[in-house]
């Protein structure tokens, strides 16, 4: 009966209405993920569009000042949009245009699904709409009219606590009401089956690369992942192909905002209970009568309640660990790897690169980290001189 | 506890939804008895969830002023306790899972069966995840209510072979709330679950005035009336009860007419 069980999580927790909806889009991915036509159309477009595969750099001025275990970086940043939001885009669009879908919806909490969603609706001729909470609009003002630029339309939502998860509810209400001729494209591994494994296949690029590139720099695999979770898509996509190499560890880092015990916070595997919302069982950041939870973290990326199910499985059977990272924490990583080599990191990848610093110094120099560093910083310089007290004018 | 079948016994029933504690409870404990008094057969009590992704702007904000007073699930369970025990027509909860998984499903349904409430409504439990709530209700005698919406197609009839209490049939594509022309074929979806089903079939989303009301009960076996409720209520707040009073009537009114 129920489907797209990650142990006790995921499921398909929606309105009668959508049923049909999310059979028909899994019976399409069923379909087209074993189309020659569609995977090689697919792999063209990640390589001659978004630019992959993606490097894996080696980052020594980092490994030697840390002076523990070898660093690399897994460049998402340096993807097309600035993220590793595209790759899942490419893939949730085109399968869209396949199915005969005119137009595409989607939420975005930073923005950068939306940029992602908006460009790729660009590139195959769909019409876009985008749904993002009032408040991230103001803090992610640039990236809303990138998405007007794109030809997408935006739509600021102002119900409930008007960022990222009202941004979703948003979403599934207008797709309820506009079926037919529409794709939701979520952006993150969450939702209601398919869209949990739809989003890590497209995502497992990341893993497979690293694999790879791994392989031909030191000829062995590394011994820790990590990522930063907010639904967790950059992360699902890197730990994928890892999960059966037991001597990899896998990290996923979670904003923690002012801290674990400070009720501004977005760390739902730290705090959160068992839950279903947004389609599925998972864990969530909720009260005791389950409403959910208002939730804080600098990084309007990561400032979600819920976390994708199959993360919330790997924290279950204890194949991933998941840690909190403060904001204070995170800038000052955003920082640190911009001075030491760089790179300006966005403020979500900043959450893993600030644990990787906590860590790194702890492990012997034959060890080898991977950190996913999933999108540029550009986007976050403003909100970051704010953090820090500097006025900037434009 | 009167059962949900009840609410269909005499003629084509009228249906009325309110949402606890909106905008208070105490409020709510005097519209319950005022709803049933003019006539309707069936009161959904929604008890109000931080992000009713299946609501219209107008339930959303009824859901944000109940949670704003203060309302908590235990404490609509204990005023409707205190209702119950008066009314002449069949109670029923409608909320979102996660209030329900959280409680505690057990505990939650079999405090249903307690308090005199016959049915749950859960939008987002769907005939799939079934299982997470029917077991539990056929254990307390509650009635889980199955959907079938303009999209559901073949699926109809699968859900309607085990429907309890009553087929909720969505009558438009889209979230609830007031609309002013229903364009989806509704006896068509309702002639498709009889072939399978003697649930009585209700009508719900978008309905709000007597006419449409009369029109949607000729089709069906009963409407089920949400937003436009909640809309005197949002209105008039705490002197809503006699508005409301009123609305019910004549829509019952309405109702009766198609019989």
């Amino acid at each position: 009966m129920s489907k797209g069980k990650f142990g006790v999580h995921g499921g398909q927790f929606i309105p009668e209405t959508l049923m049909n909806a999310v059979i028909e889009l899994e019976k399409a991915y069923d379909y087209y993920k074993n189309d020659p036509g569609f995977i090689s159309e697919f792999n063209t477009l990640l390589k001659e569009y978004a630019g992959r595969p993606s490097l894996l750099y080696y980052a020594e001025k980092m490994t030697k000042d840390l002076g523990g275990a070898k660093i690399y970086l897994k460049r998402e940043d340096l993807n097309h949009t600035g993220a590793h939001k595209i790759n899942n885009c490419l893939g949730q669009v085109l399968l869209a245009k396949k199915m005969g879908k005119k137009r595409v919806i989607a939420e975005t909490g930073a923005g950068q699904h939306g940029v992602a969603t908006a460009t790729v609706a660009a590139l195959l001729g769909m019409e876009c709409e985008i749904y993002m909470g009032r408040l991230d609009t103001e803090r992610q003002a640039l990236n809303c009219y990138r998405m007007e630029l794109l030809g997408a339309k935006v739509h600021a939502v102002t119900s409930g606590t008007q960022t990222l998860k009202d941004a979703v509810n948003e979403a599934l209400r207008e797709w309820t009401s506009r079926v037919d001729d529409t794709l939701y494209v979520i952006g993150s591994v969450m939702g209601p089956h398919p869209f949990p494994t739809i989003v890590r296949d497209f995502q497992s690029v990341i893993g497979k690369e690293v694999k790879k590139e791994m392989l031909e720099k030191e000829g062995r695999l590394p011994d820790v992942c990590m990522a930063c979770v907010g639904g967790g898509s950059n992360a699902m996509g890197l730990f994928y192909d890892f999960i059966e190499d037991r001597n990899v560890q896998l990290i996923g880092c979670e904003a923690a905002g002012l801290g674990v015990d400070n009720e501004k916070n977005a760390a739902t595997v730290a705090n959160g209970g068992l839950g279903i919302f947004h389609g599925m069982k998972s864990y969530f950041i909720q009260d005791e009568y389950g409403q959910i939870a208002p939730v804080y973290s600098i990084s309007a990326g990561l400032d979600y309640p819920g976390v994708g199910p199959e993360h919330a499985n790997l924290h279950d059977t204890g194949r991933a660990s998941y840690v909190p990272v403060t904001d204070e924490e995170a800038v000052q990583a955003f920082e640190y790897l911009s001075k030491t080599e760089g790179i300006i990191p966005a403020i979500e990848s900043s959450h893993a690169i600030a644990h990787c610093m906590k860590i790194a110094p702890t492990m012997d120099k034959d060890k080898i980290i991977v950190v996913c560093l999933s999108g540029r910083g550009d986007k976050d310089v403003a909100a970051i001189a704010r953090y820090r007290g500097v006025q900037i004018y434009d | 506890m009167i059962k949900t079948l009840n609410a269909f016994k005499n003629g084509k029933a009228f249906i009325a939804f309110l949402t606890a504690g909106d905008p208070d409870l105490e409020t709510t404990s005097k519209l319950i008895p005022a709803i049933d008094g003019a006539g309707a057969d069936l009161i959904e009590v929604g008890i109000p969830f931080s992000d009713p992704v299946a609501e219209g702007v107008v339930i959303q904000d009824a859901d944000m002023r109940a949670l704003a007073s203060g309302t908590t699930t235990d404490k609509v369970f204990d005023m409707v306790a205190e209702v119950s025990p008066k009314l002449n027509c069949a109670l029923a909860f409608m909320t979102y899972i996660n209030v329900i998984y959280v409680y505690g499903v057990e505990k939650f349904i079999k405090r249903c069966a307690e308090i005199g409430v016959g049915a749950v409504i859960v939008p987002d439990v769907p005939f799939e995840e079934q299982n997470e709530l029917a077991p539990v209700c056929e254990k307390y005698g509650v009635d889980f209510v199955s959907f079938i919406a303009p999209t559901s197609k073949e699926r109809i009839q699968t859900i309607a072979k085990g429907a309890k209490g009553f087929l909720y049939c969505v009558s438009s594509l889209g979230v609830t709330g007031v609309r002013s022309e229903i364009k989806t074929n509704v006896g068509e979806m309702i002639d498709l679950a009889r072939e399978v089903t003697d649930t009585p079939c209700a009508v719900g989303f978008g309905i709000a005035t007597p006419e449409q009301a009369e029109k949607m009960a000729k089709v069906s076996d009963g409407v089920i009336v949400g937003s436009a409720i909640v809309k005197i209520i949002a209105k008039y707040g705490k002197e809503s009860v006699s508005y409301v009073f009123d609305y019910v009537k004549s829509m019952k009114d309405a109702v009766r007419k198609a019989d």
